[in-house]
């Protein structure tokens, strides 16, 4: 990864320098090894501070909306899954393509810090991945942990490929790989209405309405969100109800619906480790049993799920059934 | 003094029907005017077009303490506004079963096409939804206890 970092660097100073963009967004190393904070460069020198690692899961798609307005062009770094959101947003008419410079770089996966210190690995100081051996460099010595086990939950069932490159950085290859990320939904689907709601309820329960989801997410892009209406009873940042709760999060997912490309940044940055991604994953699991496969984010254009029709739908009241096509 | 433990009261439940405006509001007029009849704890909303109904429409009547939400719209096909109930059906397709997913009671939400020259239609589910609803008993996982009257 170290390598890869060098190049990203060289490579960033070397449009920096020339001119050709007038800024650049990247990652840039946060209180810790592994808290690297996304960030943008704008010379030369700033670039120093640069870094790429194994704990850069953050997606920087979304920071394109605001960036891509700006004077100039905005070179991005973005790894496979941060492409589908890319689309996405382009196709929402949120990012200016014309003004971002896309640098496509490798991903062979990023770890869970959250997951490395559940196993008893803190103060971790450097990280080297070899095949499926994790060398864990901490302040108390060194581990090997087994890289399935520490992996975002994002990344262990990834299949994504860049959809978008104006140029690329891979210096290894990623191996093929066939996972089901629809193994979690299914087992949920299997469950009783009753231990569906018992499930549901304490995650959610644990919900503190820190906005952390919504605010990283690349589809909830909307200038005014329904949630920041005071109008709506449902602003306020504690819950009063486990309603509140139920709504918020029924809410953000049927927004999304259509829309969300699975880039998992919502679990990712949940402090109370909810696995929101299950959610959004049960829309794209029935859209695509409904209504065709379709992956939010492979194409720049067309139109998504919920704004097109055909005549033949799955009826509401089947899908209960088992007769839903 | 009262004891409160043996008071029970009958099980009423509150039915929230979002009706178009161009059919099946015109059906439960129909029914109405054909002496066909529905529960009165049926509580109808008019809105210009099922497609109107934002699934915050649907969260907000189990909020305040509906028992069961019905849609009903015109038929696939013979929308007023030619294609509005076509997307009424994917969004609702969806939420329906996300809200099962979630754990609601699939019972609990419906969708019907009433068009306006089916009053008995109307009537006949309307019936049936609520005895569905009678016998599921109270919504409990999505409601919000501070709109519940003394409890």
């Amino acid at each position: 990864m170290k390598d890869v970092e060098l190049k990203m660097i060289e490579r960033a100073k070397e449009l920096l320098a020339s001119g050709e963009v007038a800024r650049v967004i990247g990652w840039k190393k946060g209180e810790f090894y592994f808290d690297p904070v996304p960030a943008s460069f704008e010379t030369v020198e700033e670039l120093d501070s640069l870094v790429y690692n194994y704990f850069c899961g953050a997606n920087l798609s979304k920071y394109l909306i605001e960036m891509s307005k700006k004077e100039g062009k905005t070179a991005v770094f973005l790894k496979p899954c941060d492409t589908y959101s890319f689309n996405q947003l382009v196709k929402e008419h949120r990012i200016k393509r014309e003004n971002v410079y896309v640098i496509a770089v490798e991903c062979l996966a990023k770890l869970d810090i959250n997951k490395i210190k559940a196993q008893g690995v803190t103060g971790v100081t450097d990280v080297e991945v070899v095949d499926k051996q994790v060398k864990v460099t901490s302040l108390y010595g060194e581990v090997v942990l087994n890289k399935p086990d520490v992996v975002l939950e994002k990344c262990s069932v990834c299949q994504k490929t860049h959809q978008v490159k104006d140029e690329e950085i891979i210096l290894h290859e990623r191996p093929e790989r066939d996972v089901n990320r629809f193994a979690q939904v299914a087992e949920l689907e299997a469950m009783t209405e009753d231990e569906c709601f018992a499930f549901w309820r304490n995650q959610l329960s644990k919900c503190i309405r820190c906005n952390a989801c919504r605010n990283v997410c690349p589809a909830c892009s909307c200038v005014k969100c329904v949630f920041d209406n005071p109008a709506s009873g449902i602003a306020a940042k504690a819950n009063d109800d486990k309603f509140e709760e139920q709504l918020f999060h029924i809410i953000r997912a049927f927004h999304v619906a259509g829309r969300c490309t699975d880039c998992g940044e919502c679990s990712r940055v949940c402090p109370q480790n909810i696995p929101l991604h299950l959610l959004n994953r049960k829309f794209i699991k029935d859209i695509d049993s409904f209504y065709g496969e379709y992956q939010a984010g492979e194409t720049a254009e067309g139109k998504t799920p919920l704004t097109e029709y055909t005549e033949g739908d799955t009826e509401p009241n089947d899908v209960f059934k088992g007769e839903a096509k | 003094m009262q004891d409160v433990t043996t008071e029970k009261k009958e099980f009423t439940p509150n039915i929230v029907a979002f009706c178009c405006n161009w059919c099946s509001y015109a059906g439960a007029d129909l029914a109405g005017s054909s002496r066909l009849t529905y529960p009165a704890n049926v509580k109808i909303i008019r809105v210009p077009c099922s497609c109107r109904v934002n699934p915050m429409f649907i969260l907000k009547a189990f909020q305040q303490g509906a028992d069961g939400v019905i849609l009903c719209g015109c038929h696939p096909g013979d929308c007023h506004y030619v294609t509005g109930n076509y997307y009424t059906r994917r969004r609702i397709a969806l939420l329906y079963s996300f809200l099962n997913y979630m754990g609601i009671e699939k019972e609990r939400t419906r969708l019907e096409w009433v068009s306006a020259a089916e009053g008995a239609r109307f009537s006949a589910v309307m019936n049936d939804f609520v005895k569905t609803v009678t016998e599921l008993g109270e919504n409990k996982r999505l409601t919000d206890l501070r709109v519940k009257e003394g409890e």
